[in-house]
């Protein structure tokens, strides 16, 4: 391209006498083909990306008459609302506690698979597509076995019996609900994050883990020393994207609890969908979803900011 | 191979087997229990095949709802979104990585918005727009924000990273030649990212094949709903889960994707390498 742009540009530095030389020059043109390309992809993400959210701001400044099915303007009320909302708090430590359980077993189920994965062996490959295929299986389909066989009296708590054990009744009690959304929701995913770590993984430089074991250090050692240091940006980089997934989780609890018992599994994403469409409460539903987007905005700018900072090395 | 390298190895294939069945055995007993009957699904202990297999939930889960349709729903929606999203996102990706015009950083980090706001946040606005543009209860919110809004910013992104890898040369060769950019796009780099296109295809075809939120929102009648909404709809007049007739169904949506799955699995991986790291 340089080179064209080059030869244009000489041509009408060389011939100033030319005058009429015409308005749709090579460059323009192919500027103007610049634009056409992205046109289609920049209209998309403004209509339906930034008018949207500039609509989100309007909304959370008014209040939504459902039988006049007009806008009132009411300020700050709806941000006031997010103080007093007596089931808030426990929506943040829901959001809080499924974000984090999913991101921690996210990413050390992930990793511990890839380690185990990264290897030479008959199976391998096997193995691979049995820990992956969950992935490419619907989230309700997913979603909607599992709670079958989470019932009182379902495949799990058969499993449990045959070693003695009396399982809980999984999806009604606030504890082992949420540990029941989180758990299916880490082995439906987590194949994404073992891929992610096993292209990581491949990329260590292996005389590395030779000269270690020269030098005579351990598994553990070079596990903590070499490899997780070499892996760090794959590792930030899954971190981020799989708790900004996690904040964007809705069919998983639709699906298997419903938020509940009570508020207990009910995560930000689901408690806007309530407020906006369930109590057709728009005003605060918008509010609530810019604070879902403050987060999300939030903690991709600290992946930035640790990126700097933290990560060994990138390419 | 020395004795305790072999035990090592048989531990480490034992530990893997553990561990696989939490991600193997739900779905094979989802597709072994589609064809027992519902008093065989509920027996404990529970066994993995049926003593008297049966048709029975296949035949009622298109007898109870317009499953046949909401199939066919899901299928053109996810194949509509994803045609679009290829050429959508591989001009975009072209010219972003290609072609200088003024403005293109700014407008870049403008489409990169687009990654940052999950549809989740955006969907109660949205929700209103189609509504006065008289689109609830039809396909296109699906189809439009689906195929130029998240899953098409990601797809463009890809792409230029792509383009941004192959040599210029190739393309200056052709510019000398005449020929035009819609040409070099067509003839010349389409051609050469088959391995970009096909992640972005099968992320776009996953993306929208498991929309549920959305239709969840937009869609209010039955024979319009797609297949993750129809899946939860299989309750009887008490409220209770038709189980057997909803394993069925969601039998059925599951494995051609995994079939899908299992002969491209190479495209899946790679697919989600490229997005995932250099995304």
């Amino acid at each position: 391209m340089t080179a064209v742009e080059t030869v244009v540009e000489s041509r009408g530095a060389q011939a100033p006498r030319d005058l009429r030389r015409p308005f749709w020059t090579t460059r323009r043109r192919d500027q103007l083909t610049g634009y056409l390309f992205i046109a289609p992809q920049l209209a998309g993400v403004v209509l339906f990306v930034l008018v949207p959210v500039g609509l989100g701001i309007w909304y959370s400044l008014n209040e939504w008459n459902i039988f006049r099915g007009e806008l009132t303007f009411v300020g700050g009320d709806n941000y006031a609302a997010l103080f007093s909302d007596p089931q808030l708090p426990a929506v943040l430590g829901a959001t809080a506690i499924f974000s984090i359980g999913i991101v921690v077993l996210n990413i050390a189920l992930g990793l511990g698979l890839a380690v185990l994965l990264n290897r030479r062996f008959r199976g391998v490959t096997f193995f691979r597509t049995v820990f992956f295929s969950p992935v490419v299986v619907s989230v309700v389909a997913w979603t909607l076995v599992w709670g079958f066989l989470l019932q009182d009296n379902g495949g799990i708590n058969a499993l449990l019996a045959v070693f003695g054990i009396d399982g809980p009744n999984w999806l009604l009690s606030g504890d082992t609900a949420m540990i029941s959304v989180i758990v299916t929701q880490v082995i439906r995913s987590v194949g994404v994050n073992m891929v992610l770590f096993l292209a990581a993984l491949q990329g260590v430089p292996s005389e590395l883990y030779e000269a270690a074991r020269i030098d005579g250090a351990g598994a553990g050692r070079i596990f903590f020393r070499i490899t997780l240091p070499l892996i760090s940006p794959t590792l930030m980089l899954t971190a981020v994207i799989t708790i900004v997934g996690a904040l964007q989780a809705f069919a998983n609890v639709a699906v298997l609890t419903g938020g509940g018992p009570g508020l207990s599994t009910t995560v930000l994403v689901y408690y806007v969908f309530q407020q906006a469409f369930e109590f057709n409460d728009i005003g605060y539903g918008s509010t609530l979803a810019l604070m879902l987007l403050t987060f999300v905005m939030l903690l991709t700018l600290l992946q930035w900011q640790l990126r700097r900072k933290w990560v060994f090395y990138e390419d | 191979m020395t004795g305790s390298h072999r035990i090592r190895r048989v531990i480490l294939i034992a530990c893997l087997i553990v561990l696989a069945v939490p991600f193997a055995v739900p779905t094979i007993w989802m597709i072994t229990s589609s064809f027992k009957p519902l008093a065989e699904i509920f027996r404990s202990p529970p066994a993995l095949f049926a003593d008297n297999p049966t048709f029975a939930a296949y035949a009622e889960a298109f007898a109870f709802q317009p499953f046949a349709r909401q199939y066919f729903n899901s299928v053109y929606v996810a194949l509509i979104v994803t045609a679009t999203v290829m050429i959508v996102s591989s001009l975009a990706g072209y010219a972003f990585a290609r072609i200088r015009f003024p403005g293109a950083n700014a407008l870049f980090l403008v489409v990169l918005v687009g990654l940052l706001v999950p549809g989740e946040v955006t969907i109660v606005p949205l929700f209103q727009m189609f509504k006065q543009w008289g689109m609830i209860n039809t396909h296109w919110p699906l189809i439009l924000v689906t195929a130029l809004a998240a899953p098409c910013v990601l797809a463009t992104f890809i792409m230029r990273q792509f383009f941004l890898s192959l040599p210029v040369e190739l393309e200056e060769a052709a510019r000398i030649d005449g020929l035009g950019r819609p040409a070099i796009w067509w003839r010349i780099c389409l051609p050469l990212s088959k391995p970009a296109l096909s992640a972005v295809a099968i992320l776009t075809f996953l993306a929208s094949w498991n929309l549920y939120l959305e239709p969840t929102v937009y869609l209010t009648s039955p024979e319009l709903f797609t297949l993750p909404q129809a899946l939860t709809r299989y309750t009887d007049a008490y409220g209770g889960q038709m189980w057997n007739t909803q394993l069925a169904a969601a039998t059925m949506t599951v494995v051609p994707m995994l079939i899908v799955f299992i002969v491209a699995q190479r495209q899946f991986v790679e697919g989600l390498a490229h997005s995932g790291l250099k995304g």
